[in-house]
């Protein structure tokens, strides 16, 4: 059998599984908190898997442990960041949020301040994230593909973009947050056990000895000693040294933003099981983070180097794939075919739970937020009217994102999710502290600190070496960078702090500081938060 | 500017404002503040120090621990030790000091609203 054959049906397989989910989630599907919040009933152990689910992208998956294969060290640095900005989201979000909330980022605002402004700001910040996010793993699924299926064609990741576009409308649409969190349950069950599998195989080649593993992984690298050290891929100039560090605020300070995360907290029923999610999540994430460590460094000992060195013509994103064949026997042997394509599915798999959680995130968003909050304010809007809105929007915003991956595809991947994070980061984290620990912060300060993060994120951006200006940009022929960073964080993160304080402070809302007794209990004790629906 | 505008939500049930001046609620927002904030900053500062000590103390993070391992491996692995800590005392911390709490507040809520 070969292997595209057996990749093939796997992938057939992971569509199978996940279409059935759906089909039998929708049936459980009928008010707008089951599709928004599925009902608000799965457990903290259950929401945590889907947490994983959702974070654990296929830029986490076969970026960091291609990463660590070519760079080494410095591919690690990645991962310690997503991991430790969980603590933002365990201490000082989460548990608030599903308190003060219903159903998306926005509400927790909207609580106490004027509906229309901060909806609309906190919408248009939900979508330009999660699109950014969307692009990355549309775009990654379509080199994934057009790999592993051993064609080096555009249309074939062209298709690969469309059908998983398709895909994702699928799940939104027909399954809503019942079917996303059971899709994205499914992908951490199956990267777990994935990954575990194959850092066992891995670890017995040097007999379980990490320093063996380490030192075959230097010397096979061609770089010695200065593999297992900081510096490779940043290198040591004092610019690239100030983008790293802009990089690792905007990772470890932007999880807490990031709308498709937010939203989960939503799905069980009290302030406790959200803890308790993020708790598994945690434990899920970090046991992840140290298998990619074991598979990266695994691929730099074990595989050919070429393989997998971009600078040699290598593919830098299936160091895992590749890895799994080699320790499953080898190119041609049945074991290294099959462990190929097991970690191929569970590649797919990971990206269609990631691309459904962002869907969903903003077509809610558009339709809780724009249409039932600004658009039809002044009107009752029928709770079967939101859910088909959100519905419609899911199938905007999946084309919307088709249309633009494909182009896209010139486009770095690991940046468009530095992006995404630095976004959220200096757009959405600066607002929802704000309002969960300051009396006085108002309508103008929110709508300040997500529009400024929001603008100096993306302008910082455009007026920097990733969009001009150098050969890897994407106008090389033109060059107006004079900002020096491709991470924007360390200059857009504070700024969306400064800005909601000055905004704050230039305007009085009596209203708002009025309503923030009632946030602060029902933040803190969950009196009067929403209720898991009776099912 | 200063009175409420249309579309801001309805002043809410006074239950809240009761609640808001019990000593268990200042006793409650206290315990919280007093955990997460000090938390929070020495996870940070922890972190910083780690992205720190990679960019400009390469000849230190080199140092070798034992065998190929060094110390900016053992560093950053043990950014995941204090990572998993922290959360585990969290749990603890919030278990037995702020959900009885929590939780007596509630009810009180639900009492005050069956009398409103």
């Amino acid at each position: 059998m070969s292997t595209q054959f057996l990749t093939t049906t796997l992938f057939l397989l992971v569509v199978a599984l996940t279409v059935g989910i759906t089909l039998w989630a929708s049936r459980q599907t009928k008010t707008a908190a089951d599709f928004y919040s599925g009902g608000r009933s799965f457990s903290g152990f259950q929401n945590g898997l889907a947490i994983g689910g959702d974070y654990m992208s296929a830029a986490s998956f076969l970026g960091i442990s291609g990463a660590i294969a070519v760079y080494g060290y410095d591919g690690f640095l990645y991962s310690i960041g997503f991991l430790v900005a969980w603590l933002v989201a365990l201490l000082l979000v989460a548990e608030m949020l599903r308190n003060a909330g219903r159903y998306t980022m926005a509400d927790q605002l909207a609580f106490r301040m004027r509906q229309r402004q901060v909806r609309t700001a906190a919408s248009v910040s939900t979508v330009v994230v999660s699109i950014f996010y969307l692009l990355a793993q549309m775009v990654g699924a379509g080199t994934l593909v057009a790999l592993l299926l051993g064609v080096d064609s555009q249309a074939v990741q062209n298709i690969t973009i469309v059908g998983v576009g398709l895909l994702m409308i699928f799940y939104v649409v027909v399954g809503g947050m019942k079917g996303t969190t059971y899709v994205q349950i499914v992908k951490a069950v199956l990267l777990m056990i994935g990954s575990a599998l194959i850092v066992v195989l891995v670890l017995a080649e040097f007999n379980f000895n990490l320093s063996s593993l380490l030192g075959a992984a230097a010397e096979n690298s061609g770089k010695g000693e200065s593999f297992l050290q900081p510096g490779l891929q940043y290198g040591s100039t004092l610019t690239a040294q100030v983008d790293f560090l802009s990089l690792g605020l905007a990772l470890v300070l932007g999880t807490a933003g990031l709308p498709h995360i937010l939203i989960r907290f939503y799905t069980v029923p009290t302030a406790r099981d959200a803890r308790k999610s993020v708790l598994w999540a945690i434990g899920l994430i970090g046991a992840f983070y140290l298998m990619t460590l074991v598979l990266g460094f695994g691929a730099a000992a074990l595989l050919d180097r070429d393989a997998v060195d971009p600078a040699a013509g290598g593919q830098q994103n299936l160091a895992s794939p590749l890895l799994a064949e080699v320790v499953g026997g080898g190119e041609g042997s049945t074991g290294g075919a099959v462990l190929l394509a097991l970690i191929a599915a569970v590649a797919f798999a990971t990206i269609l739970a990631v691309v459904a959680g962002l869907t969903l995130a903003s077509s809610s968003s558009v339709a809780h937020d724009l249409y039932k909050g600004v658009i039809k304010k002044d009107q009752p809007v029928s709770e079967k009217d939101e859910v088909r809105v959100a519905r419609i929007a899911a199938f905007v915003i999946g084309a919307v994102a088709i249309v633009l991956a494909i182009p896209a595809q010139r486009l770095n991947i690991a940046f468009l999710v530095a992006l995404a994070f630095a976004v959220a980061a200096s757009a959405n984290l600066p607002a929802i502290l704000y309002n969960m620990f300051w009396r006085r912060f108002n309508t103008r300060g929110a709508t300040w600190s997500i529009y400024g993060g929001l603008v100096s994120a993306v302008g910082l951006v455009l007026l920097s070496p990733v969009t001009s200006g150098a050969e890897t940009s994407l106008f090389p022929g033109s060059d107006f960078a004079i900002f020096p960073l491709n991470n924007p964080g360390i200059v857009s993160i504070p700024l969306g702090f400064l800005l909601g304080f000055l905004g704050t402070i230039s305007a009085r809302e009596p209203a708002a500081e009025d309503r923030f007794t009632e946030l602060e209990v029902r933040a803190l004790t969950g009196a009067g938060a929403e209720q898991a629906s009776q099912h | 500017m200063t009175e409420a505008q249309p579309d801001q939500a309805a002043r809410h049930d006074p239950v809240y404002d009761t609640l808001h001046a019990t000593p268990e609620f200042t006793e409650l927002r206290r315990r919280y503040r007093s955990f997460v904030l000090p938390a929070s900053l020495a996870f940070l500062a922890w972190y910083l120090l780690y992205v720190v000590l990679s960019n400009w103390a390469g000849g230190f993070m080199a140092t070798t621990v034992v065998g190929n391992i060094n110390v900016a491996l053992v560093f950053g692995l043990l950014q995941f030790v204090t990572t998993f800590g922290l959360a585990f005392v969290y749990a603890r911390y919030s278990g037995s000091k702020l959900d009885p709490l929590a939780t007596q507040l509630e009810k009180d809520y639900e009492k005050g609203r069956a009398r409103g």
